[in-house]
């Protein structure tokens, strides 16, 4: 590694002198992604924990690695299912396979490459600009954003989303830690906005392009289970099936079981929160019970059926499990306080699952939920703390 | 943390060159009270506080001024102090107080006073206050910390007159022990107010302790005090004499033979990490690993050190390491496999594992910061140097030392001990 090390050495009189000072935080940057520096504590305590930002963000992205491969073999599967090419194979043989792997991997890769060159280089622009290092934030939410993205977005159009989100919803509020907004989320809610037709209906969820002597398979829908809900109010999908996530839908967001094990390392090494999680879950749940409930007062026989599902199905279609696990927990984005925390997760749950069935434009919630949730976040702290405050007066009064 | 000290205490010969550093009391502007060459006995005021001139800081030895070091804006850095072979100390007449006003000229004149903390702000305690109670901290849980058990063993006496002498001084006394102390120096101590608490650091802090007893609302001050330190005051008024002499635990894994020396404020210590600490870089700490302040090879004893420790210097980058699983490295998160092994003791240097990045993750301090406050909420307001804001989240409960682990834990590396310190010196100045 010693090499390795030298080039950093030999080019870093270069970018801390001289014309080429604005590429200092990239050579910052790169070099501290390959070795954590030496830099010793100067004022405080002397002795500090090996954690820092890189590791936190590290352990979110080994959390995704699991929904994201499956997302991979999963766009391969659900292209070669319709277009009946699928693996002579039965069960998981017929979805492990290197052509689905191959295809997936071509469709998402470049999204996955795409997404991190237009982010950091805003960020290293910025960090340029505003002479600071470039924080690490971005190499957890270029990951999240080509995983909320259906397989077949436009590259260009993944790009502009991912400049939108860093710069709209990160670097005019002040760059890593003062954000409003999830910036994944901004992304993808742009993109939903900006490009509605690649981001929703029935075409988006599956590549279905065929070359000669290949085609679509009768009756072929690519909608998915929650789409087939609203329209129908029932769906071709088990909850098995959704559950290990053999359905369509977002790149990363199909595969609950997958999602869940990243939910529990996240929790397991401290990292997300688990109270956001549950807080979640909880919310869900009590939405879902709360429509079984009222489901026989609806007056379009649609909405009853979509309303009187099991609760748990809520859990495992859409993009509920991926939201709660990675989107929620985001911790700038979401409440400060621990209290703050409970509130906010039983509301991004209750919410979400609220907008998924009512909101006739569009079959899922999650995404707005957070984001409304998002902005009320500061609010709920804001009464939590000021509780605190409450206190310490009441007590300098007595 | 390797390198726990021995019980065993020892004596260091003193050696003859001492020095004073201003910037050691905090809440004090300096103004020299000696020139460089002047005579001095112990106990003689080397310089005192501009704004309060009965606070000052006394020399430790009798002997000559050497020298006077300046900074830049010729600000005083240290006082350096040549002492006799034979040591001349000034008498402040023994012989307990008989009220309160006595009780503070003597500790005033003999530099005794500096030993006082006030609270809130954790400055140098001013005379014309009145607090409400005086804490005596008798319970040590940062890393290697002189237990106050034995720093006390043979100074019984000299511990129940200083408890006297604190007594005149404020209407209660609060003493504060470990759940699990059995010393009689300490269970048995009269006049006071006894409390005693659990749990590891910082179950020990001062700040704790006036959380759980009495909390300081705007306002109100109290003073605190170590409990090594009572003895030194009631030494003082048995003898007449004042020496800053402590049972000090040299510990860390860069000590030869970790263990405890009866040292006195201000002496020099080169000789001392000559004989004690072994070859390689060592950064040798006055204080804990958490609160402490370096002190270079041929560094000064500061006079409120009660412990040293010497911990490896930090060297070399650590390649990939953010990713590789990270056997063997400190982490109170689970993120490195180390949560694997979580009996084993760790020979930590003084590595930074990274660098400084904004406030990105929540709830990270709660877990080592015992207060009803929200260590998040508080630190934004102190870093926006909103005082209003401070003053409502309860920056008037805590001093630097309390966010301490949570600097350790700190995933962003910010130094949240001096952001404390700058706030709440900046408060001082505005409140009074």
């Amino acid at each position: 590694m010693k090499f390795l090390q030298n080039i950093f050495d030999a080019t870093r009189p270069a970018v801390t002198t001289g014309k080429l000072k604005p590429l200092y935080p990239l050579h910052n940057a790169l070099e501290t992604m390959m070795f954590v520096p030496d830099h010793n504590a100067h004022s405080g305590a002397h002795v500090r924990d090996a954690i820092d930002l890189k590791r936190t963000m590290v352990t979110v992205i080994f959390a995704l690695v699991p929904a994201l491969i499956f997302g991979i073999f999963n766009g391969g599967y659900q292209h070669f299912k319709a277009i009946d090419e699928l693996a002579n194979a039965s069960g998981w043989a017929q979805f492990f396979t290197m052509d689905n792997f191959l295809f997936g991997a071509w469709k998402i890769v470049p999204m996955i490459a795409v997404t991190y060159m237009a982010g950091l280089g805003v960020e290293i622009y910025f960090a340029g600009r505003n002479r600071h290092p470039v924080n690490e934030g971005f190499l957890v939410s270029g990951l999240l954003i080509p995983m909320t993205m259906p397989i077949d977005m436009p590259l260009w159009m993944v790009a502009i989303s991912t400049i939108f989100a860093v710069l709209i919803g990160k670097e005019v509020f002040g760059g890593t830690g003062m954000n409003l907004l999830n910036p994944a989320l901004t992304a993808r809610a742009f993109a939903f906005f900006a490009y509605p037709s690649f981001m929703s209906g029935d075409k988006v969820w599956i590549n279905t392009s065929v070359e000669a002597g290949q085609k679509v398979v009768d009756g072929f829908s690519g909608a998915t289970a929650l789409g087939q809900y609203a329209t129908t109010g029932t769906t071709s999908f088990s909850a098995w099936d959704a559950f290990v996530g053999l359905i369509p839908g977002s790149i990363g967001e199909t595969s609950t079981l997958l999602i869940v094990l990243g939910g529990i390392y996240l929790i397991a090494t401290g990292i997300g929160s688990w109270k956001i999680m549950l807080g979640s879950t909880l919310g869900a749940i009590s939405m879902g019970l709360l429509f079984n409930w009222a489901a026989p007062y609806m007056l379009t026989e649609s909405q009853e059926q979509f309303m009187s599902i099991p609760f748990y199905y809520h859990l495992v279609f859409g993009s509920w499990a991926f939201a709660t696990v990675f989107m929620a927990t985001d911790p700038v984005s979401a409440a400060h306080t621990e209290r703050g925390k409970w509130i906010y997760g039983f509301l991004v749950g209750f919410l979400g699952i609220m907008i998924r069935v009512f909101n006739p434009a569009y079959p899922e919630g999650m995404m707005l939920a957070i984001l409304f949730m998002n902005v009320m976040a500061p609010l709920i702290d804001h009464y939590v703390v000021n509780a605190n405050i409450q206190k310490r007066l009441k007590r300098a009064k007595a | 943390m390797v390198g726990a000290p021995s019980a065993q205490v020892e004596d260091f010969p003193l050696g003859t060159s001492f020095a004073l550093s201003p910037d050691e009391y905090i809440g004090i502007a300096p103004k020299l009270a000696v020139k460089e060459g002047d005579a001095v006995q112990a106990g003689d005021a080397i310089f005192y506080d501009k704004a309060e001139n009965r606070i000052r800081v006394t020399s430790p030895v009798s002997g000559k001024v050497k020298a006077i070091v300046r900074g830049e804006k010729r600000r005083l850095l240290q006082i350096l102090i040549e002492a006799d072979a034979v040591i001349r100390y000034k008498n402040f007449g023994a012989g307990l107080p008989k009220d309160a006003e006595a009780a503070k000229a003597t500790l005033l004149d003999s530099g005794a006073w500096n030993l006082l903390e006030m609270r809130p702000y954790g400055r140098v305690a001013n005379p014309s206050d009145a607090p409400k109670a005086i804490f005596v901290n008798a319970m040590a849980t940062a890393p290697f910390a002189t237990s106050a058990a034995l720093a006390l063993a043979g100074r019984e006496e000299a511990f129940a007159a200083g408890l006297k002498v604190l007594n005149l001084l404020a209407p209660k006394t609060v003493l504060s022990l470990d759940k699990e102390e059995k010393s009689d120096v300490l269970t048995q101590a009269q006049g006071v107010d006894l409390h005693r608490f659990e749990g590891k650091h910082p179950a020990g802090n001062t700040s704790v302790h006036i959380a759980a007893v009495s909390p300081l609302n705007k306002g109100e001050v109290v003073w605190a005090i170590q409990a090594q330190d009572v003895a030194i005051l009631g030494q003082l008024f048995l003898t007449g004499e004042y020496r800053l002499d402590r049972v000090v635990s040299v510990a860390g894994s860069g000590m030869k033979s970790p263990r405890h020396f009866t040292l006195r404020g201000g002496m020099n210590l080169t000789n001392f990490f000559k004989e004690e600490v072994k070859a390689g870089v060592y950064r040798c700490i006055a204080g804990s690993v958490l609160t402490g302040k370096a002190i270079d090879a041929e560094g000064y004893l500061s006079a409120s050190a009660s412990q040293i420790s010497v911990i490896p210097e930090g060297r070399g980058t650590d390649f990939m390491g953010w990713v590789l699983p990270g056997i063997g490295k400190y982490s109170i998160s689970r993120t490195f496999m180390s949560w694997l092994t979580p009996g084993k003791t760790y020979d930590l240097s003084t590595k930074l594992h990274g660098e400084e990045r904004a406030f990105v993750v929540t709830g990270q301090y709660d877990g080592v910061f015992p207060f009803d406050i929200y260590p998040n909420q508080l630190l934004k307001s102190v870093w926006a140097k909103d005082l209003e804001k401070m003053e409502a989240l309860g920056i008037y409960e805590v001093v630097p030392e309390d966010f301490a682990l949570c600097e350790v834990i700190c995933t962003s590396k910010q130094p949240l001990q001096q952001m404390v310190r700058e706030a709440l010196d900046i408060l001082h100045t505005e409140m009074n």
